[in-house]
């Protein structure tokens, strides 16, 4: 083994490290776990650059795991998806570590969060460089677990631990189907590795449509699609550089990335792909028409990226998987660019989330204007941000396959561009609507960088100079380009109109103009689990009770204990505790078995 | 000449068998059980046996026997007052014995068959053969009874102290 | 009459059911040690019987054995009795049925 490949396994040890020497050591030094932490992060970031320029190169596979059929490897792949996927998450990543250091401020548990964000790094990691399924699932749940441990960090807040549960389970829902997928593709190739070539194993078989969709209940999961999607907005409890990190840029992307690594199952199905672009087209639509009617500005940003991430899975689904990825990278950029601002504001506006109370911070907050200004325009695809390259991408691809998606893709944009104008102008413009908003300042340097830098990459992502687009692959080279021409003057066009109408419609209002019920209630996604599923768990939890009871507990516990103690009433008679009677009985049995064998012989 | 101390011994050892468990006093079923075992040992003298017939004499007649003599004294065990025997007892012990006694008939039937080389005399220098067997093949299993014999000592150590809690 | 295998076996029969009867029988349980002594003997009977017909020593290196653990268990054996008739001034099995419930 050379130097170059255990650099590569430095990638993973180091947040491992740092996550286990805070926790174990540094719980009381939280100035010294934000350096640890940072530093580690920092260490993944340096060797990924290393990675992605190919000087360092993957390691050595260890067997894991070895047993009869069965072989589980530890590996790392560094193709071009791992490449790219591993800067976005490491410097995203990086820049959301520093900015915590300033947002974090004096929280008591600072050290805790730290050691648990570099956990989070360790597990993200973990999935991106996977060469199997069950590495990638022990990352995946690892991922899950550290998701919950930071949506529920303020778990003194009743709120924050229900979110917590809330998406701990809706995610075990989803990976538990994903587990099946696993344990089906085991079944068909006897292998457990990502390796197209796997895929002649089951050409054409009539359940690899199940398989596809099993696999991909994972990815519906964690990346917050329809119908698996309520718990995206509920983890917002959670810090908002958490938000960033985990429910904007990466983790939620997993789900999108394993969806393109796992592409050379799912293109073995035609109807499992129509199933996937149609139920992120629905969740891209749903979340947008959401988000056009909240008024918590990390709720609105949270359904942006269920709408975003719909988005991706919607390019998967057409085939378009480094559209997909492209968008995930740029989407990584300006969504963690849009928390973070939003994090600067609630710091300052001390944790005053409703966007009613807001307005006028532009001349407050002049930096985190800017660069909320940039992130808005690169999520609303105004031409020339990096946001309106890939999507404009996804909306091609999309368009050539299925002509309904697109236009519904199409709409999608546009309601995004009117939402976040909506949002950006009664956060920014106008007058102070509270007494917090007018007492604004701008964020600390620790909080400002971060934002600079990610605003720089949420502009420049998208051109070909940067060249994420070329690293994944190349899209659309079929394309013609008045085909392509069309479609980016439809976007912009609907994209424009977004930004008009919003811009039109909430200058300087006070409060809301219209209130469409369904879309303010989340399309009623909460109640209707609750009549439904709550209802069924409780009739489904009577059943259970009632046979607990009866059955099993007077049944089966207390009927098997009744039974042997009238048989040990009856055996007691037979214990005399005389001896030769215990002689007597055992020397006849003995003498029957002996007899008993000797004539049978 | 043979034929007369089989039978000899054999008749001894049945009737001092009997005397063990008819006699009501202790001390004389001990002294009936000492003249089965020599009776014994005078069998496996008459089978070539002649280690084990001084072992038998040594180890039984000698050390254990005088071992339940002195702790029949030690007890004062007096002859048994009331009854020795009741219906129901005599009727299970027949019982059992009979249902053995047909085991081991059709026990001897199965083995006797199995057994071709009836009479074969068997190596003069037996208890040479015997001490090698001993020492060579069954080393392991002398040894461990070696460490039972002090693990029981022990044991009958701590039995026999006074303030046995 | 030439004496055989079958004539041992049949008196180390004989022996082992007078054993077994003095055990079921007796109450002193010095007397039914003594008769498990009886049995003990009467399997050394056999034993070393087959030994001598089969020409095969390993049932003389049993039986040696046999006679060492005997020994130590007659010791043991003797010493609870004694134990025993400390606590319960009694040898007869009747009286002691601690372990009847």
């Amino acid at each position: 083994m050379n130097t170059s490949s255990l650099l590569a396994w430095v990638l993973l040890l180091a947040p491992l490290l740092s996550a286990f020497m805070i926790w174990a050591f540094l719980k009381p030094f939280p100035f010294l776990s934000q350096i640890v932490s940072v530093g580690a992060c920092a260490i993944s970031f340096l060797i990924a650059i290393g990675v992605a320029l190919g000087s360092i190169h993957e390691p050595v596979t260890i067997n894991w795991i070895d047993i009869g059929g069965l072989t589980v490897q530890l590996g790392m792949v560094f193709d071009s998806l791992s490449k790219v996927m591993l800067l976005v998450v490491t410097g995203v990543g990086l820049m959301i570590h520093i900015y915590s250091m300033g947002y974090m401020g004096e929280d008591p548990g600072r050290s805790r969060f730290f050691a648990e964000l570099s956990l989070f790094m360790l597990s993200m990691l973990g999935i991106v460089v996977a060469t199997n399924f069950i590495m990638m699932y022990l990352f995946w749940e690892l991922v899950g677990v550290s998701s919950y441990l930071l949506i529920g960090f303020w778990f003194e807040k009743p709120s924050a631990a229900n979110a917590a549960t809330k998406a701990f389970l809706a995610n075990r829902i989803g990976d538990f189907g994903f587990l099946l997928g696993i344990i089906m593709f085991w079944t068909f190739t006897g292998s457990l590795m990502f390796d197209p070539s796997l895929s002649s194993y089951f050409k054409g078989h009539p359940l690899v449509t199940i398989m596809a969709l099993l696999l991909f209940c994972g990815c519906v999961g964690k990346s917050a699609q329809i119908p698996l999607h309520v718990w995206l907005p509920d983890a917002m409890e959670g810090p908002t550089p958490v938000s960033a990190l985990i429910h904007a840029a990466t983790m939620v992307a997993a789900g999108v990335y394993m969806l393109c690594r796992i592409f050379f199952v799912l293109e073995q199905s035609e109807q499992a792909l129509e199933v996937i672009a149609w139920t992120g087209g629905i969740t891209a639509l749903v979340a947008a028409l959401t988000a056009t009617q909240q008024d918590d500005i990390k709720r609105i940003l949270a359904y942006s990226t269920m709408s975003q991430l719909g988005y991706m899975v919607m390019a998967v689904g057409s085939s378009a998987t480094i559209a997909a990825m492209f968008h995930l990278c740029t989407h990584a950029f300006f969504k963690a660019l849009l928390f973070l601002g939003a994090g600067s504001i609630l710091h300052v506006l001390h944790h005053e989330q409703d966007i009613w109370k807001m307005g006028g911070l532009w001349k407050k907050m002049p930096l985190t204007f800017l660069t909320f200004f940039i992130g808005t325009c690169a999520l609303a695809g105004v031409p020339g941000f990096s946001g309106f390259y890939s999507k404009d991408t996804i909306l091609e691809m999309v368009g050539e396959k299925n002509k309904m998606l697109f236009w519904l893709g199409l709409f999608t944009a546009g309601l995004t561009a009117f939402y976040m104008t909506r949002l950006f102008v009664l956060t920014f413009m106008g007058a102070p609507k509270s007494e917090v908003a007018e007492h604004a300042h701008e964020s600390p340097f620790v909080m400002g960088l971060p934002m600079v830098v990610l605003s720089f990459f949420a502009l420049v992502g998208g051109y070909s100079v940067v060249g994420i687009e070329k690293a994944l692959g190349t899209t659309h080279e079929a394309m013609s380009q008045a085909a392509k021409l069309n479609v980016m003057i439809l976007s912009v066009l609907v994209g424009l109109t977004g930004v008009g109408i919003g811009a039109f419609a909430y200058w300087n209002k006070q409060k809301e103009i219209v209130i469409f019920p369904l879309f303010k209630n989340k399309f009623y996604f909460d109640e209707l689990y609750e009549l439904t599923l709550l209802k069924l768990q409780q009739l489904l939890a009577g059943v259970f009770a009632w046979l607990d009871e009866w059955i099993i507990g007077f049944g089966i516990v207390r009927g098997s204990a009744f039974l042997v103690s009238v048989g040990g009433e009856l055996l007691r008679v037979f214990q005399t505790g005389n001896i030769r009677s215990y002689a007597f009985i055992f020397g006849a049995g003995a003498a029957a078995i002996l007899v008993f064998f000797l004539i049978s012989s | 000449m043979e034929n007369f101390f089989f039978w000899t011994f054999v008749l001894t050892m049945i009737g001092s068998g009997i005397g063990v468990i008819a006699n009501k006093n202790p001390v004389a079923s001990a002294m009936n059980l000492v003249l089965m075992i020599i009776s014994i040992a005078g069998l496996f003298v008459l089978l070539g046996a002649y280690f084990l017939a001084a072992v038998q004499v040594l180890v039984y007649a000698g050390a254990v026997m005088v071992l339940f003599l002195f702790i029949i004294m030690l007890l004062d065990l007096k002859a048994e007052q009331q009854a020795n025997f009741r219906m129901l007892g005599i009727i299970g012990g027949l019982l059992t014995v009979l249902l053995l006694g047909i085991g081991f008939f059709l026990a001897g039937k199965n083995i006797t068959s199995l057994v071709g080389k009836m009479g074969i005399v068997i190596q003069n220098n037996s208890i040479k053969a015997l001490g090698e067997l001993l020492f060579g093949n069954y080393a392991l299993a002398f040894e461990a009874v070696g460490v039972l014999l002090l693990i029981s000592m022990i044991g009958v150590i701590i039995l026999s102290k006074k303030d046995l809690d | 009459m030439q004496i055989g295998l079958t004539h041992y076996l049949t008196a180390s029969g004989i022996l082992f059911a007078i054993g077994l009867a003095g055990i079921i029988l007796r109450r002193d349980m010095i007397i039914i040690y003594m008769c498990l002594e009886i049995m003990l003997n009467a399997a050394n009977l056999a034993l070393v019987a087959f030994s001598r017909y089969n020409s095969n020593l390993s049932g003389q290196v049993l039986v040696f054995f046999v006679i060492t653990v005997a020994a130590a268990e007659v010791a043991v054996g003797l010493a609870l009795i004694v134990a025993l008739f400390r606590v319960k001034h009694s040898t007869k099995a009747e009286d002691i049925t601690l372990l009847k419930f």
